[in-house]
């Protein structure tokens, strides 16, 4: 035994590895399908997170089938679609992530990986492409169910199709890191849900996803104001509802300036307070 | 399809080579809030060379192997682990080890292939994902997902896991844990082969027949402290081995600790009438002299 010398401690082979970034690129890559691929075998997220804004446009849709109630001129399914698209951004990439790193935290996924050569970026990369496949799939499916379902005329300008292009871009991008975020919160992964889930649902609430904002107090519309969920279901009103509905909202007009200023905003905490907390494990916890 | 292990002095016995020590401890300490788990380690692990460390629940042990694999931070003490600081080991560093964790309990939504072919691409020179599979015994179940595995298989996923990346030091933390008996010698042979080829191994088991099939040197933890250190089939000191001779006489069982069992053998024969009844002539396992170890430390603490 003393004299073995094991082949693999070869240094030579160990010097021919691509740049540290190429290498965190494509293991984010590997990483993304892995994490798509058991994103999509979970039964809760694909119900919570995937299938729940479609799943509450059908109910809005046929609870509300007589028109004018909600919006006057518009389907009860056009009125809602909006909010709806916003919400399964906010769910996809703040609630699935925080969640599903809490309890990767928790059960042992993370240490198992802080054990392994793959690299933070890498991890990161991952969940933002699994989020980045889940929600367009869900942006895709809720946009057919309610075109094909429920009749609402989808835009045909393609200014309307950019505009909800980079809002969902912008918008998913901004929730995926949140999601990092908050994933922090939670000291275990069996209270994950338990914690997370009612921040995205008061969110929803204050934010014009299921009640109208005109509805809500002046208070409680400045303090949506300030967060992210209200200008993200405000831009997806800009490019689903007509012009005409632009005169609701809070200054009368869709205010997209806005929307990507205070996104941007959102996104550069997110990226901060990730930055500074996450960590693979809590050492000595 | 194995060599015979040597059980002569090779066993433990380690020239004095060249190359630096894999794992290089000395004087650490761990202090939480108010109790010291580590009181002052040292010890040196030689390349291929498989190390245990054995000791009670509660001697340090995990705290130990987590300072090795950079999970937890030291108190104070110098460690070097394949030339790094552990506390501060890069990638390269970690694509070096092989880490098997006391426990997992991830939600098993791959299959055992899935998760091995995944785990093998993180790797700069991973081993062949079926040769794995097939070494920890699971070719069957390789399209299984592991959440729908026993315990046992899903503690030879676990050792899969850390052997896949081809490592240089391999930590096992109570690697056989729910392991049954034939499981165990396949779980032997597994490692009997990752020496041959120069892995370096850091072993933790409450198996003490495991530790003295596996290991060539170990310590012995207790309270955070090292009290005893050695080839393994010398653990504890001559005296500890001295062979125990039992028989029964006269209806009373009797026993005499002697290092010349032959000669009181001898003496039975002339002196008794016949053959001695339930003669036995014994060396203790490494088993009885771990526990009179941990035992007399135990003591100790208490006096």
């Amino acid at each position: 035994m003393t004299t073995t010398v094991s082949p693999m401690t070869a240094p030579a082979s160990r010097g021919a590895r691509p740049s540290s970034l190429a290498t965190a690129v494509r293991l984010g890559v590997l990483r993304a399908g892995y994490e798509t691929k058991i994103y999509f075998r979970q039964g809760d997220s694909i119900f919570f997170t995937f299938l729940f804004p479609i799943v509450m446009l059908t109910i809005f849709s046929v609870a509300f089938s007589s028109p004018d109630v909600h919006a006057p001129g518009i389907s009860a399914a056009a009125a809602y679609l909006p909010g709806m698209a916003a919400a399964g951004i906010l769910l996809s990439g703040v609630q699935n992530l925080a969640v599903d790193i809490a309890g990767e935290r928790s059960d042992g996924t993370l240490k198992r990986l802080a054990g392994s050569p793959l690299p933070v970026l890498s991890y990161f990369l991952g969940k933002f492409g699994q989020v980045l496949v889940t929600s367009l799939l869900q942006l895709t499916l809720l946009l057919l169910v309610a075109s094909i379902a429920f009749g609402v005329e989808l835009p045909i300008d393609a200014g309307s199709w950019l505009t909800l292009a980079w809002v969902y871009l912008l918008g998913i991008a901004t929730s995926a890191i949140l999601g990092i975020a908050l994933s922090g919160l939670p000291r275990t992964g069996k209270s994950a849900t338990a914690v997370v889930i009612p921040i995205t649902l008061v969110l929803q609430f204050i934010s014009g996803v299921y009640v109208s904002f005109a509805l809500l107090p002046d208070w409680l519309q400045n303090v949506a104001a300030v967060l992210p969920l209200k200008w993200m279901a405000q831009g997806m009103r800009a490019v689903f509802l007509p012009d005409s509905f632009a005169a609701q909202e809070t200054t009368g007009g869709w205010d997209l300036g806005t929307t990507a200023l205070v996104l941007g905003i959102w996104l550069v905490v997110g990226l901060l307070v990730s930055r500074l907390t996450f960590r693979w494990i809590r050492k000595d916890a | 399809m194995l060599p015979p292990q040597s059980e002569d002095g090779h066993h433990g016995v380690m020239a004095i080579s060249s190359s630096d020590p894999v794992v290089r401890v000395r004087g650490l300490t761990k202090s939480y809030a108010g109790y010291e788990a580590l009181r002052g380690v040292d010890f040196d692990i030689l390349p291929g060379e498989t190390f245990a460390l054995l000791g009670p629940n509660g001697a340090g042990k995990s705290t130990t192997i987590e300072i090795l694999e950079g999970y937890r931070d030291r108190t104070a003490g110098e460690v070097s682990v394949l030339g790094s600081d552990p506390g501060r080991g890069d990638l390269d560093w970690k694509a070096r080890l092989g880490i098997v964790l006391q426990s997992s309990g991830e939600q098993g939504n791959v299959t055992v292939r899935e998760q091995l072919a995944h785990f093998s691409r993180l790797y700069p020179h991973p081993r062949d994902v079926d040769e794995v599979i097939e070494a920890v015994g699971l070719t069957a179940k390789a399209r299984t997902r592991i959440r729908a595995l026993s315990g046992g298989e899903r503690r030879r996923v676990d050792v899969a896991l850390g052997i896949i990346g081809r490592p240089e030091l391999l930590f096992l933390d109570e690697p056989t844990t729910g392991f049954d008996p034939e499981a165990r010698r396949s779980f032997w042979d597994l490692i009997r082969g990752l020496q041959r080829e120069g892995t370096t191994i850091l072993l933790t088991t409450h198996y003490l027949d495991e530790a003295a099939q596996l290991s060539d040197r170990g310590v012995v933890l207790a309270g955070g402290r090292i009290v005893a250190e050695g080839a393994i089939d010398q653990l504890g000191g001559a005296t500890r081995r001295t062979p125990t001779v039992r028989w029964t006489e006269g209806g009373e069982r009797r026993e005499v600790r002697t290092d010349t069992p032959a000669a009181v053998v001898a003496e039975l024969t002339r002196r008794l009438p016949g053959e001695p009844v339930d003669l036995e002539v014994a060396r203790p396992s490494l088993e009885d002299i771990y526990l009179e170890l941990v035992a007399r430390t135990a003591e100790e603490a208490h006096a």
